[in-house]
């Protein structure tokens, strides 16, 4: 399948300290892509080069064909881009806002189209301020929409929602996808990134730290853990051989007549695997 | 072109729906004009005083219209990411900046002919002298004082900070260029500041004519003198102006 987006040794600093240490990845046409990390490590200055907004200080970065340095109106005819923080006119009504971006476009999508993809149907001549946060957040997704674009850009596209507003951004995401869209996602929630990414790169302080799919990434850590109590002290054994493990724990105990309190056995999570890839920064930023 | 007249259309449905932009840069002017028209009724500098008010409320609209409007418009949608989701659409930044500069410019020009008639339905001022002149001397208000605008919003980085900055410029200014009365006689240091702003000049030619019927051509060291402004305001926006908000 061809790349939608090949970067390779990307770097950047800022006042001279390196904030990209030479990033390599690819996105394959249609694919969900995920960057995962930290706040701070790097995930917005990677998707702000390729959506044209930094210039990339070293390395390359081709973005459907193009280079982002350069930014050209072809490119930024086929891409879409939510931003984590950005505003629109309080005053336009719903369907005026589509209006006015779809008239930037060569060939737009229908207007009322998109309107109703992203759910705000029966608020198409509602003024822009009278909607809710969650109302404001599809509205920004239609109008990265109406230029019909074959890439869309969703930077922490569900950050400050509650459950049920991250759920059906979801599915909107997801319904993207059945369009054939290609899509780079950044986000910190890791069950985010599992849901919806076919694959993820976890960037910490600069650096790919982990590459592939959830269940790539979850299969690298391999090991599943094992916990029981014994009298008052947890017992957690990891083991990459968990039949083998479990087997010999439970004869040793039957033949012993003796109970394992608790048992659980636990594969381990996207979370599990992404803590230890970032852990030390973590640790960092909390001490 | 389509796309500039796109955008003019909804830079102007926008202005016109937000109500404080309305009443602050559109209707001020007039609410001063109103004030300042029955406070004097006398004459200034020989001439009848509503129409010397006018000519100066038209020269203090060019720069609230046009500096103080356009530097609160332009910097409030950068640090509010307007720009920066703009700038990722196909539509040129020269068509953007374009279409806004119209936008003003039309403002500016309903602006001034409410003044106009205001003065002569209230006040019974004169007819404009040279109207060619006057519509000349309404794209030269908004080419000096948008350069100085955009200047401005370029150097300023908050949101919250641009409309004190302005206004503590702008009515100083206005002040004593002689948009509100006459400078006659203020002290001679006064006199001296207000012999470099560019309103002082623009207010000039404004009264020449308007009142005078002169050319707008007739004084060329004012005309200088206002343009030189625009373009520097211009040239520091060209070094310093930016898309993305300031939040680094």
């Amino acid at each position: 399948m061809p790349s939608a987006i090949v970067v390779r040794d990307l770097q950047k600093f800022y006042d001279g300290v390196p904030a990209l240490h030479g990033i390599s990845f690819e996105v394959a046409e249609g694919e969900v892509f995920g960057l995962l990390g930290p706040n701070g490590a790097g995930k917005t200055t990677t998707v702000e080069i390729l959506e044209g907004y930094r210039q990339r200080d070293g390395g390359d970065a081709t973005v459907l064909g193009h280079d982002p340095g350069r930014s050209p109106r072809a490119l930024r005819e086929r891409i879409g881009v939510v931003l984590q923080q950005s505003d629109l006119s309080p005053n336009l009504t719903v369907r005026e806002t589509h209006l006015m971006f779809a008239g930037y476009y060569a060939r737009p999508r229908d207007v009322d189209e998109v309107v109703e993809l992203v759910g705000l149907g029966e608020k198409r001549d509602a003024r822009v301020k009278t909607l809710s946060g969650g109302q404001k957040r599809r509205l920004d997704l239609g109008v990265a929409l109406v230029g019909d674009p074959d890439l869309v850009f969703l930077d922490e596209p569900t950050t400050g929602f509650d459950p049920a507003a991250r759920r059906s951004a979801w599915e909107m995401i997801l319904s993207l996808r059945s369009l054939g869209k290609t899509i780079l996602l950044t986000t910190h929630y890791l069950d985010e990134a599992q849901r919806l990414a076919d694959r993820v790169a976890v960037i910490r302080a600069g650096q790919i730290v982990g590459l592939g799919t959830p269940s790539e990434l979850i299969g690298e850590a391999g090991k599943t853990e094992i916990r029981y109590r014994e009298g008052d002290r947890q017992v957690v054994m990891e083991t990459e051989d968990p039949t083998r493990a479990l087997h010999e724990l439970t004869s040793a105990a039957l033949a012993a007549g003796r109970e394992l309190d608790h048992l659980e056995v636990r594969r381990p999570t996207l979370e599990d695997v992404y803590l230890e890839l970032v852990g030390d920064e973590e640790e960092d930023r909390a001490g | 072109m389509k796309l500039l007249l796109h955008q003019l259309g909804y830079e102007q449905r926008v202005f016109w729906r937000s109500r404080e932009a309305a009443v602050f840069i559109f209707v001020f002017p007039l609410l001063l004009y109103a004030l300042l028209g029955s406070v004097y009724s006398d004459k200034i500098d020989g001439r009848p005083a509503e129409d010397v008010l006018l000519a100066g409320l038209i020269g203090y609209g060019a720069a609230n219209t046009a500096f103080a409007g356009l530097a609160i418009i332009l910097v409030g949608r950068r640090e509010s990411g307007v720009l920066k989701r703009l700038r990722a659409t196909p539509l040129p930044p020269a068509a953007y900046i374009v279409a806004v500069l119209l936008s003003t410019l039309v403002i500016f020009a309903l602006q001034t002919v409410a003044l106009v008639a205001l003065g002569r339905l209230a006040f019974g001022a004169s007819v404009p002298e040279n109207p060619l002149g006057l519509m000349g001397a309404v794209v030269l208000g908004v080419a000096c004082f948008a350069g100085l605008g955009v200047g401005a919003a370029a150097l300023i980085r908050s949101a919250e900070g641009v409309s004190a900055v302005v206004n503590v410029i702008v009515l100083p200014m206005a002040f004593l260029s002689g948009s509100f009365g006459p400078t006659r006689d203020f002290p001679a240091f006064l006199q001296a500041i207000a012999d470099v702003l560019p309103l002082t000049y623009y207010l000039d030619l404004v009264n020449g004519v308007y009142l005078a019927g002169d050319s707008l051509f007739a004084d060329l060291s004012a005309l200088a003198i206002v343009l030189g402004w625009g373009a520097a305001g211009l040239l520091v926006a060209l070094r310093y102006f930016g898309w993305m908000p300031r939040e680094r």
